[in-house]
């Protein structure tokens, strides 16, 4: 199995950057903000955030916001629920919450909340119970959730909940262990987890479990890198993660590692990028790897940073 | 990069690559432009559709297209024609950009975008859906749009149910298709439309289709969880119901002028210190509720018709419903040196208001009584428990002795449930439809799903059972150890589902009870500030229940065992002593229900896992900043002394302050050091014994 090859991920992560002339890249051009927080993350919990230039990555972000407060996936793009948070979770990373004018980023957020308490992911108004997950994760961190009505939040969200316990996109949507984490999330960080059945969810979660020790997302589907976030960080949110074998799922993400060029993939043999990378070493986190800074499970930021917005004001 | 295989490219391929690259650069940034400068032409709009065919995730370019369409249409003049072709050129854009990618939620909703703005055509939609449903039966996209669609052309639940019905026949393992299958059926239930209007009828049905699916691969998942939730559908009681109450129906309370309790004087299970000059009143919920005020739940006595009572809801962060709300029942009419007895009658469910979580009123109206006896005072004031040190150590307990003067309904067990007349009974149609179930899996017995499947099957027969001792325990635990070694990745699921049923199993049944039953050192059964101590210790318990038969407990040891949560025991209103010692707890945050027991005065949390972890699995279930449960009052600067940051010992400072602690054990655990004993002799003002050490 070995162990994780902490420097070659970070030189992996350091050198994605550098390859902009691969179609792959060319490809996730639009979403260079969700790496942005996928890579810089995982840095940070492997302890290395320092070996990048923060202040240039900054100046970037804020090149990405638009005039409406929120944040593109790029210098270019349009403005989206997805990319603002991001941006607000990197600044977090760097303690640089101030360069923002946090007003100015909760305002676009409110005004993207629906009547029924749902959010649309921008103007066009895309409703997921995902976007309600990057409203209340973004203004938790700016300590502005009073900014929208948090009753009707949490009730659209409790709406999305099916009878196997998971959550879908919306109403009638199927649970899929990446929704189940928004919504539990967002319910986590509103002090709701009461309309969580945790029993019923902690048992189709700990079901996803395959027998190569990795998780799939739903059932009877493959086990995925990426599972080891949605899935585990729901478990802990309700106090259930004890129902899975924990060093099954370490041997598995283990060996889903490219141990000579660094990253992670989400299954073994397959070609690694920044997201499995991320998740994969995030997973880690959450099993108590040696060596990682513990994460969060809802604002999926290192404890220290959380810990940093929430008790030292 | 989902299942692209890890190899070195070819150098070949690296230049293709390249090339494509290229390319696509060349057109990203030529789209950019169009949409920047709102060019809406013929060719930029050609344009942005060859990325999109390239990228459909690319998100700004489907913006670009709907501005361009709304352009187009204002230029139209609103002609049907015009309108209808602009619309139809977007739809084959998003047919295009699905055939290269299925999964991209940016065309989907494009496609949604469309038909929201009049397009006439819905009915191609359902021939698409087909043509990629059965490519991919499984797309979650393809199943939401589905929704959508059948909403838009208002089709019934019950062709919808048949569209999900071949899905399955096709193929059982389809847990989209079951999925789908339990959102048409639970509507079809709440609407009690024809053929769904009896639920027997339907649950009957239901399990015979899902009985098929489990048994011809049991291995397979997708009809597990709708089998679980038929289950849950034929057990559950939809309206709240009061579980049990302290004082429980027919007890007897001796209210004493030097401020104790004697409740059914000969009796030491109902001994009850009165400190606070009130004696609370629980209620104990089967759902958690919200409603109980004055108004809704009446409480009277021979004196006053109608006694003033404030009912407070135990809460846990943000909620507002909850199984316990506690009244406190004053006595301000009452002359205490006056002899008397008065009987209480509480009645709830007499007037609309009790709801629960889900929207359903408590409807049948319930009723019970105590009698509460008023004796001069004593002379001497008793010694309360408190001032001394308490030693959990075996040599101070003794088991008590079950005096046979008492007659069997002084027990608390014996008389803990309310009776409520329309509760399901061992010969109403949920019975028969689990005994047919539990016959059924009694086939099933060599795999993972159908030992789970009896357990849970026998567990609601026992729970439908008007006796009160669960009559198939042994096979359940049986089942549920036998799968721990079938299942070993598991195994910590069946450990706690496995320790609920043991722990119903020692409490239900006088014998077995009774053994459980302790007294503290020599104090003779007389003093009534002896009560009985429940001892479950050392019984490998890794999750507590029953909380229902528990509400009179005010000493605990739960040490030795396997706990890393209390979840629930907010419920024990009463408990002022307990041990948690040599248990698996891992921080305080899993200790969050002790905030609501305003009771506790010793407290053992020795040899625990407190600051081992980096982890804390119950950070978001304990009210603190964190989940914006604890409101402004937080400030970081409360209790900030000798260096000792609060920072390191928020949790802690949450769970334990507003407690009156005189004693607590925490040596044995991670955190604690010399610091932090330190900072607990600051937090916790009243307490007297800190590890075993007098406090000056």
């Amino acid at each position: 199995m070995g162990e994780l090859v902490v420097d070659k991920h970070v030189k992996y992560i350091l050198s994605v950057e550098k390859r902009k002339d691969s179609f792959e890249s060319v490809v996730l051009e639009h979403l260079r903000m969700n790496g942005a927080y996928w890579g810089l993350a995982t840095l940070d919990l492997l302890g290395k955030l320092d070996a990048l230039d923060s202040n240039e990555v900054i100046e970037w972000i804020m090149k990405c916001q638009h005039e409406s407060g929120g944040f593109a996936g790029n210098i270019g793009h349009d403005p989206h629920m997805l990319y603002t948070l991001s941006a607000v979770q990197v600044l977090a990373l760097f303690d640089k919450l101030n360069v923002l004018d946090a007003d100015k980023v909760a305002n676009y957020i409110s005004g993207l909340q629906n009547e029924d308490g749902s959010f649309s992911g921008d103007e066009w108004g895309e409703v997921d119970s995902r976007f309600s997950y990057l409203a209340i994760c973004c203004l938790s961190i700016l300590h502005r959730l009073d900014k929208i009505n948090m009753e009707k939040a949490v009730n659209y969200i409790a709406s999305c909940k099916n009878v196997d316990g998971g959550f879908g996109c919306t109403p009638g949507g199927e649970s899929h262990a990446g929704q189940i984490f928004c919504c539990v999330g967002a319910l986590a960080i509103t002090g709701s987890l009461h309309h969580v059945d945790k029993d019923l969810l902690g048992w189709w979660l700990c079901e996803r479990q395959v027998k190569s020790g990795g998780l799939n997302g739903r059932p009877e589907k493959l086990p995925d890198v990426c599972y080891s976030w949605w899935v585990l960080s729901s478990l802990i949110m309700i106090d259930r993660v004890h129902w899975i074998n924990k060093d099954k799922l370490v041997k598995f993400i283990l060996n889903c590692q490219d141990t000579e060029n660094g990253g992670i993939s989400d299954r073994p043999e397959d070609a690694v990028d920044v997201y499995h990378t991320y998740f994969g070493v995030a997973g880690l986190s959450l099993l108590e790897y040696p060596g990682l800074k513990a994460i969060d499970p809802a604002h999926a930021l290192p404890v220290d940073v959380v810990n940093r917005i929430f008790f030292q004001k | 990069m989902h299942g692209r295989p890890r190899k070195a490219p070819k150098p070949e391929d690296l230049a293709a690559s390249t090339a494509k690259a290229e390319k696509l650069r060349i057109l990203q940034s030529q789209f950019l432009l169009n949409h920047h400068q709102k060019i809406y032409t013929k060719e930029a709009l050609e344009l942005s559709s060859k990325l999109l065919e390239i990228n459909p995730e690319c998100y700004t370019a489907w913006n670009y297209r709907k501005h361009a369409v709304q352009h187009s249409l204002f230029e139209s003049n609103l002609d049907p024609d015009s309108v209808n072709s602009i619309l139809d050129q977007e739809l084959r854009v998003v047919e295009n950009a699905l055939r290269q990618n299925f999964k991209s939620y940016g065309a989907w909703y494009h496609r949604k975008w469309v038909l929201n703005k009049g397009h006439s055509s819905t009915e191609n939609e359902l021939r698409l859906l087909d043509k990629l449903q059965n490519v991919d039966p499984r797309n979650f996209h393809a199943w939401n749009y589905r929704r959508f669609v059948a909403a838009l052309l208002n089709r019934s639940d019950e062709d919808e149910l048949n569209h999900t019905q071949d899905f399955i026949d096709k193929n059982f393992s389809n847990y989209s298709a079951w999925h789908n299958r339990s959102v048409l059926v639970s509507n079809l239930m709440k609407k009690k439309v024809q053929a769904f209007s009896r639920k027997d009828e339907v649950l009957i049905r239901e399990y015979e289709l899902v009985r098929e699916a489990v048994f011809t691969d049991e291995d397979d998942q997708s009809g597990w969880f709708y089998h679980l939730w038929l289950l849950d559908q034929t057990v559950k009681a939809e309206s709240p119901l009061l579980a049990s109450s302290w004082p429980a129906h027919g007890s007897e309370i001796t209210l004493s002028g030097d401020r104790y309790l004697d409740l059914g004087s000969s009796s030491p299970f109902n001994t009850y210190q009165f400190d606070s000059g009130s004696l609370p009143l629980i209620l104990y919920f089967n759902q958690a509720v919200e409603g109980v005020n004055a108004s809704t739940v009446t409480v009277s006595s021979g004196l006053n018709v109608n006694m003033d009572v404030i009912w407070k809801p135990i809460l846990s962060n943000n909620s507002k419903t909850t199984q316990v709300w506690v009244g406190q029942l004053k006595f301000p009419d009452v002359e205490l040196d006056s002899l008397g007895a008065y009987t209480m009658e509480v009645t709830l469910g007499h007037s609309q208001g009790i709801i629960s979580s889900s929207g359903f009123h408590y409807s049948h109206p319930s009723h019970f009584s105590f009698t509460v006896h008023v004796q001069p005072a004593k002379t001497e004031p008793v010694e309360g428990l408190g001032s001394e040190k308490i030693s959990w150590r075996d040599e101070n307990f003794h088991i008590y002795e079950s005096d046979s003067l008492e007659s069997n309904s002084v027990l608390p067990l014996d008389r803990l449930s309310i009776k409520n007349e329309r509760e399901p009974t061992d010969s109403s149609w949920q019975a028969k439809i689990i005994d047919e179930e539990i016959s059924n899996f009694r086939e099933l017995l060599d795999c993972k799903i159908g030992k789970l499947t009896l357990a849970r099957l026998l567990t609601a027969r026992d729970a439908l059972m008007s006796s009160d001792k669960p009559v198939h325990s042994e096979e359940v635990l049986r089942l549920y150890s036998e799968l721990m070694k079938l299942d070993p990745p598991h195994s910590r699921f069946y450990k706690d589902e496995h320790s609920l049923v043991l722990l119903e199993k020692v409490i239900s049944g006088r014998e077995s009870f009774l053994s459980y039953c302790f007294r503290y050192r020599n104090l003779t059964s007389s003093s009534s500030s002896n009560p009985i101590y429940l001892r479950l210790n050392g019984l490998s318990l890794s999750r507590l229940g029953s909380f229902e038969k528990l509400l009179w407990v005010q000493m605990l040891d739960l040490s030795h065992n396997e706990l890393q949560s209390i979840e629930g025991l907010e419920a024990m209103q009463l408990l002022s002593h307990l041990n948690l010692s040599k248990n698996k707890f891992g921080s305080f945050t899993s200790l969050e229900p002790l905030r609501h027991l305003k009771s506790m005065k010793v407290l053992d949390l020795s040899y625990n896992e407190i600051g081992s972890h980096s982890i804390d699995t119950t950070r978001y279930l304990c009210s603190s900043p964190l989940c914006h449960s604890v409101g402004s009052e937080w400030d970081g600067s409360e209790i900030v002394t000798d260096g000792v940051s609060l920072v390191s010992y928020w949790e802690a400072f949450f769970i334990l302050r507003g407690l009156k602690l005189t004693q607590i054990d925490i040596a044995g655990n991670a955190i604690a050091d010399e610091k932090f004993t330190a900072f607990l002799a600051k937090v916790l003002p009243a307490l007297k014994w800190l590890d075993g050490v007098q406090l000056n």
